[in-house]
């Protein structure tokens, strides 16, 4: 790829589960300041990779590589300080149920910042606040959240420590479509201001045409990545069938249309 | 002027907090005619948000004189997004205080998008509600506890009522009383409990007749620790021990079953199919544990009296054969089923409160940990009351 380095690089990965082959010498760069959407078919392995590329899994055989760096051969201190620039939503939140919203996004904040507790306040507030999150939620346990202020107190938890990579696992699942379109608004300000790279798995066709410069597709347990008008041009049944069948053309249309 | 304005800034913030270097190169101020001018500097970055956070606590401080302040950024080398909103907040403060407060352009970008979300939603401060004076918050609590606490024992009934209810009617078929459920139930509760069961009855049965030994032959009444044995074992500690165990095995493991399944929304997926989480949940384990805890109390039964009879052979030198006699001649018919109708009651109580505190779980995983918790502790505090309750009734009836 002529672009220049990689913020995070995958390369000939292999993970296997007893005799199923999930990833078979699979390669993925993810650029700085990109956004790639993460798609494939249930079972394809879209979310082993990324708890791969995290670093909570070790695979079969293969190099995760952060800015050039094999993250396996990382000392500890190393390896937390790559994790410190990770921001992570997981598909159901993995919100902590005995803390309440503010509490949950100050915990990245208290492992790795020395604060007083007023700022941990103002700063939890913030993130709150710019995931379009009423005040008044701060105070609240998870379990008294709907699905999508989960979602969004999730994304306020990852935001908190000014993360450089952010994943984002199905972000807009269980969202009402309103709420999904101000997700993806959100997320392509996030990239823009903070210089964010995102990488999100997502089958929601509208966050792929709205925020994703680049798609990812996960087919026959290697990868094919591509720019969008280029993924949704890709012969490939599996990619045709996904990118042409009912449910994606209000999408393309939309999209279309916008620009 | 402006440098001038910082040098004075910097010198005074190095008098007044040495250590923090970092805090000298944040900001400076200047106090002009116009008003005063905060112009900000280096790195406000999240990493230094406690500096930030100190010298912005200054700006009041030093601002208390003048009624206008501008907000300079062109010495900034960089303003992320949480620095720029402890800035907004903290000038938020002033203005709220009747300082007049602007921005100089060229304003960075983050503060574009606080300003952005902050209009979405006019920030409102929740009111905590009125602190009450000490005496009436003792009060209000004792009251708010007695109150929960009553609650409690009415679900209670509500909740062994609904049991049996849903018991009644599953007697009708067996198909409803579902046989392989309460089958695992009895293996689980009572056959994996065995070991366990057996060590613990003939090590206290050892400890009883060893204590009793060592008083009894003082007297040179050696064979009435066969006595002491045979009865403490038979009729209180066999199936009280059996109990106590059980209630910590399987009233824990009721509670947190029920609890997870609680939590996971199953329960409520079993009740939308239309089955009663009574029936498939709640009985079978009520019933299991009612067929496996009085096994379970024979079994330590006999390995109390194994561990007495071993003892008394090696302490007292009262063979096998003489134990098994004197037992004979002074045990009534009814001291053995003493013991044993008292184990189905446990069974039930314990069932009962481990299911219910499973079934009290919602919300989150604390929940689970506390009510498991209660579950064992309430068991066990009922299983012992029921005990002297027992112990008093059968004196009295001469059982």
């Amino acid at each position: 790829m002529a672009a220049p380095e990689p913020l995070i690089s995958v390369r000939n990965l292999v993970n296997r589960f007893g005799r199923q082959v999930v990833h078979d010498g699979l390669d993925l760069d993810v650029m700085r300041g990109e956004v790639l959407g993460i798609v494939g078919g249930s079972g394809s392995g879209k979310s082993v990779l990324v708890h791969t590329m995290l670093g909570l899994r070790r695979p079969t055989s293969g190099e995760i590589l952060f800015e050039g760096k094999e993250i396996s051969q990382m000392s500890e201190p190393e390896l937390r300080a790559v994790k410190r620039r990770y921001g992570v939503t997981f598909q159901h939140g993995a919100l902590f149920s005995a803390l309440n919203v503010a509490a949950n996004v100050q915990m990245p904040l208290r492992e790795y910042l020395d604060l007083p507790n007023d700022v941990l306040d103002q700063i939890a507030m913030l993130r709150i606040r710019m995931v379009g999150l009423q005040p008044d939620a701060a105070g609240k346990l998870p379990s008294q959240l709907s699905g999508g202020m989960i979602k969004r107190a999730a994304l306020a938890r990852a935001l908190a420590l000014d993360p450089t990579l952010l994943f984002l696992d199905e972000p807009t699942a269980g969202l009402d479509p309103i709420s999904a379109a101000a997700f993806d608004e959100l997320v392509n300000y996030l990239r823009k201001s903070l210089k964010l790279t995102i990488v999100m798995v997502t089958h929601d066709l509208d966050t792929l045409f709205a925020s994703c410069d680049r798609v990812a597709v996960l087919v026959d347990r290697k990868i094919i990545v591509d720019t969008l008008p280029g993924i949704v041009q890709n012969p490939h049944p599996w990619i045709r069938e996904y990118f042409h069948g009912p449910r994606a053309r209000a999408a393309q249309v939309t999209a279309r249309q916008e620009t | 002027m402006q440098s001038a304005g910082q040098a004075f800034a910097s010198t005074c913030y190095d008098r007044h907090m040495p250590a923090a270097t970092e805090s000298t190169t944040l900001l400076a101020m200047e106090t002009g005619a116009a008003g005063t001018t905060v112009a900000l500097k280096g790195d406000w970055r999240l990493d230094n948000a406690g500096a930030i956070a100190s010298v912005l606590a200054d700006i009041g401080q030093r601002e208390s004189g003048s009624a206008h302040l501008t907000v300079d950024f062109t010495g900034l080398a960089t303003i992320d997004l949480p620095a720029a909103w402890l800035l907004v907040q903290r000038l938020d403060e002033l203005r709220s205080r009747g300082v007049a407060v602007d921005m100089a352009a060229p304003v960075p970008e983050p503060f574009s998008f606080i300003e952005e979300i902050t209009r979405e939603q006019p920030a409102e401060v929740v009111s905590e509600g009125e602190v009450l004076p000490l005496i009436a918050r003792t009060v209000a609590v004792i009251g708010r506890e007695s109150v929960e606490q009553l609650h409690d024992a009415r679900d209670a009934l509500g909740y062994f009522g609904h049991v049996v209810h849903t018991g009644v009617q599953a007697l009708g078929s067996l198909k409803r009383a579902r046989l392989p459920a309460v089958v695992r139930q009895v293996y689980e509760t009572g056959i994996q409990a065995v070991p366990i069961v057996s060590l613990i009855a003939f090590l206290i049965s050892v400890i009883v007749a060893y204590l009793g030994a060592d008083q009894l032959r003082q007297f040179g009444a050696d064979i009435y620790t066969v006595d002491l044995v045979a009865v403490a074992v038979l009729r209180e500690l066999g199936v009280l021990l059996t109990a106590i165990i059980v209630a910590g095995r399987s009233g824990s493991a009721f509670a947190a079953e029920l609890g997870v399944m609680k939590l996971n929304e199953e329960v409520d997926a079993l009740k939308s199919i239309g089955v009663n989480p009574f029936e498939v949940l709640v009985l079978p384990r009520l019933i299991g544990l009612v067929i496996a805890m009085p096994l379970l109390t024979i079994i330590a039964d006999l390995m109390g009296l194994a561990g007495g009879a071993i003892l008394t052979s090696l302490l007292l030198d009262i063979p096998f054969t003489q134990f098994l006699q004197r037992m004979q001649e002074i045990l009534a018919p009814t001291t053995f089923w003493a013991g044993l109708v008292k184990a189905p009651v446990f069974a039930m109580l314990i069932a009962m409160v481990g299911t219910y505190r499973g079934m009290q779980v919602r919300d989150s995983s604390r929940e689970l940990g506390r009510l498991t918790t209660v579950a064992v502790v309430q068991s066990i505090f009922l299983v012992i009351l029921a005990d002297a309750i027992f112990a008093v009734v059968f004196v009295e009836i001469d059982f």
